[in-house]
């Protein structure tokens, strides 16, 4: 009977698994060998070596990931807290309006804020009433570009933190209440401590797509905020350097990766085996 | 018991959505002393307790702590800790960090922390689990540190939102001694909610049974079990046959087609009155030797006695005896002056007291459906 159900669920985990192996660990491989590769298929270490060109790219790439990522944060969480406070019904309709936007597509969006921002642009319009007009729009610059990420995964940074909070045990924090605490304090000494999982997983799923985007970077940055994903995407693309390409690519995994296994340290040990 | 007074709520009413919670309730409450509410769920025991404890302010009436008025002040800033249904307990702390919050929040220096602590743990026999995980204790234990937590701020006052309602009957009996005992050492005022009538008559100096947001009697348990004031005390604390009687003169009543002598008296003349009487207070005696005459309809073995079942007219009526009476059987009760009680008639008169509907299996089925809602 025991074997049955085991032979069941293997069944029925093989077309998942089948999935994850075509469509994930096959494609690492394929990375894995054109990073290690030249146009022949000879091996090859020039492409790693290519890559210090490319440093400042992965700089700038990373110091705006963890810029929108802490704006996220910071616009999130309080978000996410007072939401908690609110009566169910304006609770959904709130969620509701925080992912409408996500309805739409990330390059649509993206091409929204290209009309709010460039010179004559809805945004200029308006200041220049005040007589506050920027001479050169808002467009193409550092700025435009870390706006459009934490307008884009502002949502990713928000749902995870208020899911957990609006789970958090209501008795806890009467009795934290109970035993002295003050708003702040409650906050403090009890939300903050049980919503960390929360705030881990939007930090993770913020960060990740931030430190890769090469599509808004392009738009908003007008080419001259070239991010690592754009350096990965114009190898594949233009320049048809299939092995830079990929070597790249890897590179960022493994920042990625690091980055992940740095964050999860600082959570809780139980806590951060659940996010990856 | 001194008799100072430390809490007195004075005409409190609550409602939620329109629906009233509390109805002018008023109840003071001696420093030092251990209180029960007892009643049904929903009968606002539990309102009550959030009511001293800040969580829910009255829409009227007046919360005085020790002569002030605090009908405003928030739980924080209270002389109360409370006790809280499933423990709350901070599942990010372990058992040392969450007996030592209130300390912490207070600021209080690291050498009072650790010795207060200590002394805790050692109360509520816990030594040795300072550093274990909250979820890795049994239910009795995050119970014991939960008690631990609240009585670590000093407390005036510590309230108990049926704290024992989680734990198995056995374990149950442990910690009402328990904690009646950690109440005699500390000198503190115990408000412990609960429906548990046998638990409340055991470890309270004072019950307060209510019911529909309603206070039905106040007294000890005593006066509480052999003087009840209403057919619904009666029937909530433990059980009782109540009949319809008519009370002659000064201790005499008719009741069941008889004259009975009885201890009560100042009742107007062919006044209708509810008779209580309490089933083990019943002899049983040869049919021609009885007061009543009556046919057994069923037993019921209970251990310390049997629980049998006697029409009497119609009416049935319960009766503990240890000795055996098979069904069928017709028998003769009598019944000593001193275990007749006389209640004036109320809004409860006739709808309690009477065995003809009673079958195990209905008793069991509407105490779980109290149970479960009172976890919601």
């Amino acid at each position: 009977m025991k074997q049955k159900t085991s032979l069941i669920s293997k069944l029925l985990a093989a077309p998942h698994l089948l999935w994850s192996a075509i469509f994930i660990v096959v494609p690492l491989f394929v990375v894995v060998y054109y990073a290690f590769t030249n146009a022949d298929g000879a091996f090859t270490m020039e492409n790693i070596y290519q890559l210090k060109d490319y440093i400042p790219t992965f700089l700038l790439s990373l110091w705006y990931g963890l810029l929108s990522t802490v704006i996220c944060l910071i616009i999130a969480y309080p978000f996410a807290y007072f939401l908690t406070q609110f009566s169910n019904n304006s609770q959904r309709i709130m969620m509701l309006l925080v992912m409408l936007p996500m309805w739409m597509n990330l390059l649509i969006r993206t091409y929204s804020w290209m009309l709010i921002l460039e010179r004559n642009g809805i945004l200029n319009k308006v200041l220049d009433i005040f007589g506050l007009a920027s001479e050169n729009g808002f467009l193409n610059s550092g700025s435009a570009v870390v706006l459009g990420m934490v307008y884009n995964y502002l949502p990713y940074m928000i749902l995870p933190i208020y899911t957990i909070m609006a789970k958090l045990d209501s008795s806890v924090v009467s009795a934290a209440q109970d035993l002295g605490c003050n708003r702040l304090q409650v906050l403090r000494r009890v939300i903050f401590p049980l919503s960390l999982p929360g705030v881990v997983s939007g930090i993770t799923m913020v960060f990740v797509p931030s430190v890769s985007t090469f599509y808004i970077s392009q738009k908003l940055g007008g080419g001259s905020f070239l991010l690592i994903g754009d350096a990965i995407e114009s190898q594949f693309q233009s320049a048809n350097n299939f092995n830079l390409g990929a070597s790249l690519s890897l590179l960022l995994m493994v920042l990625i990766l690091i980055s992940m296994a740095i964050m999860n340290k600082f959570a809780d040990d139980d806590t951060g085996g659940a996010i990856v | 018991m001194e008799n100072n007074i430390i809490i007195d709520l004075k005409n409190i009413s609550v409602s939620y959505d329109g629906e009233p919670i509390l109805k002018d309730l008023s109840l003071y409450i001696r420093d030092k002393e251990f209180i029960t509410l007892l009643g049904p769920s929903g009968c606002g025991k539990t309102t009550t307790l959030r009511i001293i404890g800040g969580f829910t302010t009255p829409d009227s009436g007046d919360v005085i702590f020790e002569n002030k008025k605090i009908n405003g002040v928030p739980p924080h800033k209270r002389q109360v800790n409370t006790i809280f249904q499933r423990y709350a307990l901070f599942p990010h702390l372990n058992v040392f960090e969450n007996i030592a919050f209130g300390l912490r929040v207070k600021k209080e220096s690291k050498e009072e922390i650790e010795k207060t602590v200590t002394d805790m743990l050692a109360l509520v026999n816990l030594k040795g689990f300072e550093k274990r995980n909250i979820q890795s204790l049994s239910g009795g234990q995050q119970q014991r540190v939960a008690i631990a937590r609240a009585l670590a701020n000093k407390p005036r006052v510590l309230l108990l939102d049926e704290p024992l309602g989680a734990l198995d009957l056995k374990l149950r009996k442990d910690m009402q001694n328990e904690l009646k005992n950690i109440q005699q050492k500390l000198g503190i005022t115990f408000i412990y909610v609960t429906h548990d009538q046998e638990e409340a008559l055991s470890m309270s100096d004072t019950v307060v049974v209510m019911n529909n947001g309603v206070i039905q009697q106040i007294g000890t348990p005593i006066s509480i079990y052999n003087e009840p004031k209403n057919a619904f005390v009666a029937d909530f604390i433990g059980e009782s046959n109540i009949i319809d009687g008519v009370m002659k003169a000064d201790f005499k009543v008719d009741f069941s087609g008889h004259r009975f002598d009885c201890l009560d008296k100042g009742f107007a003349p062919d006044e209708n009155v509810d008779v209580v009487v309490r089933p083990e207070d019943v002899d049983v005696v040869d049919e021609e030797k009885g007061m009543l005459k009556g046919i057994v309809t069923s037993v019921t073995f209970k251990g310390v006695h049997f629980e049998t079942i006697v029409d009497i007219g119609g009416f049935k009526w319960m009766i503990q005896s240890t000795d055996y009476h098979e069904v069928g059987k017709r028998i003769g009760l009598y019944i000593e002056p001193d275990a007749i009680h006389i209640m004036k008639k109320s809004e409860y008169s006739g709808l309690y007291g009477d065995y003809s509907s009673f079958s195990e299996e209905f008793d069991e089925l509407s105490d779980a459906s109290v149970d479960m809602s009172e976890e919601e």
